[in-house]
């Protein structure tokens, strides 16, 4: 392509969207999407951080049997404060808004997001929700676990005074998603350039679309809940709050009709960047293309079916149970389809053991587990024993942290060249990758074994229980614990790594890795406004139109190759401007 | 995309005329009109007693006015589809959670209701309430059916 | 065509990152029905709470809608109808208007400001509604709240029966405890809910009632049919006279109709306020002439806005005033 052979050959700079225009300004106030994915990755890794030092507390605290250093009071507050900021300030926006903000309007081909205003605004209800949490924590603080369960979180002798700062950081979060979401569907269906069609479209398009619907068919939920919160907290208008005639069991069902929903806005971008980086890192045309994009929708819609299984013991009626048990079941479906599909694509597939692909193979791994772990909280008599136990602490892990996370580091190595124009030093990025992988199953599968020999999630200390289980859970929680500093040094080696190459790195080739879509069609890092020259749509999985360069250390695509293999109508449709009036 | 502005195609098909339905004046008054008329028949029917079907009656002319407003005032009728299905497709999430949260709850009402009746008997104050009440306790400790 | 011809082919109103005016159009339509799914998801967790209530306490509805004007209501649904009406017809003028041709401008400028009257003579109804209702002593929160001292069979709480989740529930002031009673923590409770256990059959609980208040009438106290015999009318006139905590006739509970009836009008309300500022900025833009034939998305997705505000209204209206 073109946009390849103009890349200069000795290091000049070339305009691009990171050097366009200057001044803190030009970033505060920028309507870029790539500089608001920017901005969005960099507060959502601060986030991460925050987060992080908070689940070390708790691990620290939980090393050893007896009264450690945190008192109760500071424990729980540890563990909600890591819980509330890890969901709503780190997973929910980790992939749409920042990654997404980034890669998906070059990945279709676009100049921009549909109403880049509204991204910025995004971006800043996503500050001023995160404000909001500060506050949280020095006004009093929050003990309420992330969940805000009444009537804990409206007692106001024993809920700390946060809450209602809390609450109201979550709502401004809430928006931030909305307003992201709406932006993402309007893109995906209003500015697709010719040429690129529904099933043309990369898998990661299909699931940030996915993940956008339920952004925005879930988050206003979450909205009105925290809102009655609030005004219950506030006021006491007794909807919720059983001293008051309320019913606290209503409060659940609305808190679970986002948050089960949410757990799919969590997962299945991590999802669409596993499809890409197992398919362009063994380069290989992915498998059963149709089904994965279909299953991101289906599980988008199957997801608000199923909320009442984090209910089960908490009053719900003996029929709901049955009835959500059962479709818990059913949702599961498409999560497999997609894993089998993944082993297809990496079967015979010429597999780079680079980092990204490691943490696409550290996702598969771990994401089973979770998922399958699912499975067995998902059914009501094994629920009963596990509910509210390490084993669901364990199950939410592997499939937040694990997976969701997982995959979203996983990206961002992947596309880091593509962000950054520079190249990270690969074996340190792989050695991170393993210290991860090795770590986080250190932490997290004793906790399993915890939980299904009845440890209790959100208690500070576990003296109290007969001698031998304080034994077992002794040994148990240490492994946890050590786990925990095995990850966090991976993720202290993966920031220094990459931050070093943002300074010392290589210079990155438009295509270093041989990906097929388009955002490996522009210069890397992309120019303002995304492509020099009008990319071609292809098939962006088909792998065989690349060739090897050996000067740029790079990929580029065979023109005569592209031609043979191209759609019909693909080569002369440029200009044709056969306008897509689907939907 | 970027090179649309080349196009000879696009010059001119594309403004103003082509986007969006006009909708008539007059045919948003009779809409209007019917709007009204119908505001004043569901108070009408108040004034009968028809059971458990006022609130149906009031409901489906809420319905029907809904769908006035979105297809005429909104331009639904001759808008992209997609936009009707997306808003169709939001009241449906909605009757979606109404009848779940509406099943579960008036399932387990009657555990709500017995429990209450146990903790108004602690509120009474009269000796003769105190003793039926510790003859209920008493009871519910033999005969309610508990997991144990 | 010839006014057409005076736009070069990116003409100030289209974004940079679009090909067509038709493009940034129907963009803007489909963000606009996306913001409206998520307002109506919004408003769809307070009908939620409506339902759940209406479902299992139609006494409440039945006793406490009474003391809403009906007048009022219906006063403010024609308004909010009207205004719709003429936000429509703003559409429609300003699709039509061509500052060249047929100058459309001070149509559409009317229209807007009647549109505007419809919110703000909306809200002013509202207002003297609320304040009505406060002066009645119908306050929002848990002001209008009855202790437990105030009757005999008051305040309780759902806490029991939520078993195994909500063991550190705190009491209010006072209560005595399940404890004080030599109850077992978990007498109504079922534990972990899975098995089909411990749900008491409704005859069970008539005939325990029966056995404690010696009535029939505690033994419906949910029922919506059986209680209640006095007319509506006999009641209507009672609350004229005493303050809503001291009648006798009063459900308990009912301070959450209210809070339902405030939480879902004020959210309204604000929504209209919201439209009122909108509208605004569209008159504003207007006299600036700034919408014509080529370019009036901003008015069409304002009025898209404002309909959506008719539309809550034309179901919270019956679902608040007109209970039988
Ligand atoms: C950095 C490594 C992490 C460690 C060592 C860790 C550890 C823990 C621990 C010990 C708990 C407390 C459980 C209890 O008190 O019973 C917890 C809870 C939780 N964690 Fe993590 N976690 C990590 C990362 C994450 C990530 C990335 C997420 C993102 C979603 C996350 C989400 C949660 C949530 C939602 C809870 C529940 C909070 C609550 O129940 O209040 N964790 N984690
Ligand atoms: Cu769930």
């Amino acid at each position: 392509m073109s946009a390849i052979d103009t890349q200069p050959q000795t290091p000049v700079v070339v305009d691009n969207y990171l050097n366009h225009t200057k001044g803190v300004l030009s970033w505060a106030l920028t309507l870029d999407h790539k500089r608001i994915g920017v901005m969005y990755t960099i507060s959502v890794l601060l986030s991460f951080f925050l987060g992080g030092m908070f689940a070390l507390l708790v691990r620290t605290e939980l090393i050893a049997p007896g009264e450690g250093f945190l008192t109760q009071d500071q424990y729980n507050q540890a563990f909600s404060l890591h819980g509330a900021i890890m969901v709503f300030l780190v997973i929910i926006p980790s992939v749409p808004a920042a990654l997404g903000n980034f890669i998906m309007p070059i990945m279709l081909g676009a100049k921009d997001v549909a109403f880049p205003r509204l991204n910025l605004f995004s971006y800043y209800l996503w500050v001023f929700g995160a404000i909001f949490f500060v506050v949280a924590m020095f006004t009093g603080s929050l003990d309420t676990g992330w969940t805000f369960y009444t009537p804990y979180s409206i007692d106001t002798d024993s809920a700390m005074s946060g809450v209602i700062p809390a609450l109201t950081g979550a709502f401004i979060l809430g928006f931030s998603s909305i307003f992201t979401g709406m932006n993402f569907i309007v893109t995906i269906h209003r500015l697709r350039p010719p040429g690129m069609t529904w099933f043309r479209m990369p898998l990661f398009l299909w699931a940030i679309y996915a993940t956008a619907l339920i952004q925005v068919l879930a988050t206003p939920v979450l909205g009105i809940t925290l809102l009655l919160l609030i005004m219950e907290r506030a006021f006491g208008i007794g909807i919720f709050n059983p001293a008051l005639g309320g019913d606290p069991v209503l409060y659940q069902h609305f808190f679970w009709f986002y948050s089960h929903p949410a757990v799919y806005i969590m997962i299945l971008p991590g999802m669409g960047i596993i499809s890409e980086l197992i398919a362009v890192h063994s380069h290989k045309h992915i498998c059963g293309y149709k089904f994965i994009a279909f299953s991101s929708v289906a599980i988008a819609i199957f997801g608000f079916l199923v909320w009442g299984h984090h209910m089960f013991v908490s009053g719900q009626s003996p029929l709901l149970n049955a009835i959500f048990s059962a479709i818990t079941f059913s949702v599961s479906i498409p999560s497999a389809v997609k894993m089998f599909n993944w082993l297809a694509t990496l079967y015979k597939g010429s597999i780079s053991l680079n980092t990204p692909m490691l943490y696409a193979l550290s996702f598969m791994f771990i994401f089973a587990i979770g998922g399958l772990t699912g499975l067995h909280l998902g059914t009501l008599a094994t629920d009963v024993h596990l509910h509210d136990t390490y084993f669901v602490v364990a199950h939410f892990h592997y499939v937040m942290m694990g997976s969701a996370l997982i995959a979203m580091i996983g990206g961002l190595h992947h596309w880091w060249p593509k962000i950054t124009g520079k190249m990270y030093n690969e074996n340190l990025g792989r050695l991170g990758c393993i210290l991860v992988f090795v770590g986080f199953n250190t932490t997290f599968l004793p906790q399993f074994v915890l939980g299904s020999q009845g440890m209790p999630r959100r208690y500070h200390d576990y003296s109290n229980f007969l001698p031998e289980q304080v034994e077992l859970y002794a040994t148990y929680h240490m492994w946890s614990s050590i786990g925990s500093y095995i990850m966090a040094v991976g993720f202290f080696l993966t920031a220094g790594y990459l931050i070093h190459s943002l300074f010392a790195g290589r210079r990155a080739p438009a295509n270093p890795w041989g990906g097929r879509s388009l955002e490996w069609q522009c210069a890397s890092p992309p120019p303002y406004d995304n492509f020099a020259v009008t990319p071609s749509v292809g098939d962006c999985y088909d792998f065989s139109v690349l060739e090897w360069d050996e000067k740029e250390q790079g990929y580029r695509i065979n023109e005569e190759a592209r031609r043979k293999q191209a759609y019909p109508g693909e080569v002369a449709d440029r200009s044709g401007a056969e306008k897509l009036d689907g939907d | 995309m970027a090179d649309n502005e080349h196009n000879p195609l696009h010059a001119h098909d594309d403004h103003g005329h082509g986007v969006g339905h006009i909708v008539p004046i007059k045919l948003l008054v009779v809409v209007g009109v019917v709007l009204l008329i119908l505001t004043w028949i569901t108070v009408a029917a108040t004034y009968f007693d028809l059971g458990d079907g006022n609130i149906y009656i009031a409901l489906a002319i809420a319905v029907i006015k809904a769908s006035l407003v979105a297809l005429f005032f909104m331009h639904l009728r001759w808008d992209r589809p997609f936009n009707g299905f997306i808003f169709v497709g939001s009241i449906a999430f909605v009757a979606l959670f109404i009848a779940f949260a509406l099943t579960d709850s008036s399932q387990y009402q009657p555990d709500i209701k017995e429990y209450r009746i146990t903790s108004d008997l602690k509120g009474g104050d009269s000796v003769d309430a105190q003793k039926k009440l510790e003859e209920t306790a008493a009871q519910l400790q033999t005969d309610a059916p508990s997991a144990e | 065509m010839a006014h057409d011809a005076e736009h070069h082919d990116h003409p100030d109103h289209l974004a940079h990152h679009f090909d067509t005016p038709k493009q940034q159009f129907e963009a803007g339509k489909l963000g606009m029905w996306l913001f409206i799914a998520t307002e109506i998801l919004l408003f769809g967790g307070l009908f939620v709470g409506y339902s759940v209530w209406r479902g299992n306490h139609p006494e409440l509805f039945e006793y406490s809608s009474h003391f809403l004007d009906t007048t009022m209501g219906g006063i403010n649904t024609a308004v909010l109808i009207a205004s719709s009406l003429t936000m429509a017809a703003a559409v429609t003028v300003a699709q039509r208007n061509d500052p060249v041709k047929q100058d459309k401008r001070p149509i559409l400028i009317l229209l807007l400001v009647l549109t505007l009257c419809g919110a703000a003579g909306f809200m002013v109804i509202k207002y003297f509604e609320w304040t009505h209702k406060f002066a009645e002593g119908w306050y929002p929160g848990v002001k209008y709240y009855e202790k437990p001292s105030d009757k005999s069979h008051t305040w309780d709480s759902h806490a029991g029966v939520i078993g195994v989740e909500m063991t550190t529930i705190d009491t209010v002031d006072g209560a005595p405890t399940r404890g004080d009673l030599g109850l077992p923590d978990t007498v109504t409770v079922e534990l972990p809910a899975a098995a089909p256990v411990a749900v008491a059959p409704d005859h069970f609980l008539a005939d325990k009632l029966a056995a404690v208040y010696g009535n029939d009438d505690a033994a419906h106290a949910g029922d919506p049919h059986g209680a209640d015999v006095t007319t509506h009318d006999a009641k209507h006139d009672e609350h004229e006279q005493t303050h809503p905590l001291q009648d006798p006739h009063r459900p308990r509970d009912a301070h959450i109709f209210f809070n339902i009836y405030y939480m879902m009008t004020g959210l309204h309300g604000i929504h209209v306020i919201i439209g009122g500022i909108v509208i605004t900025w569209l008159l504003i833009k207007s006299f600036r002439g700034q919408f014509h034939r080529d370019y009036f998305t901003p008015v069409d997705l304002g009025g898209l806005y404002w309909h959506v505000v008719d539309l809550i209204w034309i179901f919270l209206f019956p679902l608040f005033y007109l209970i039988h």
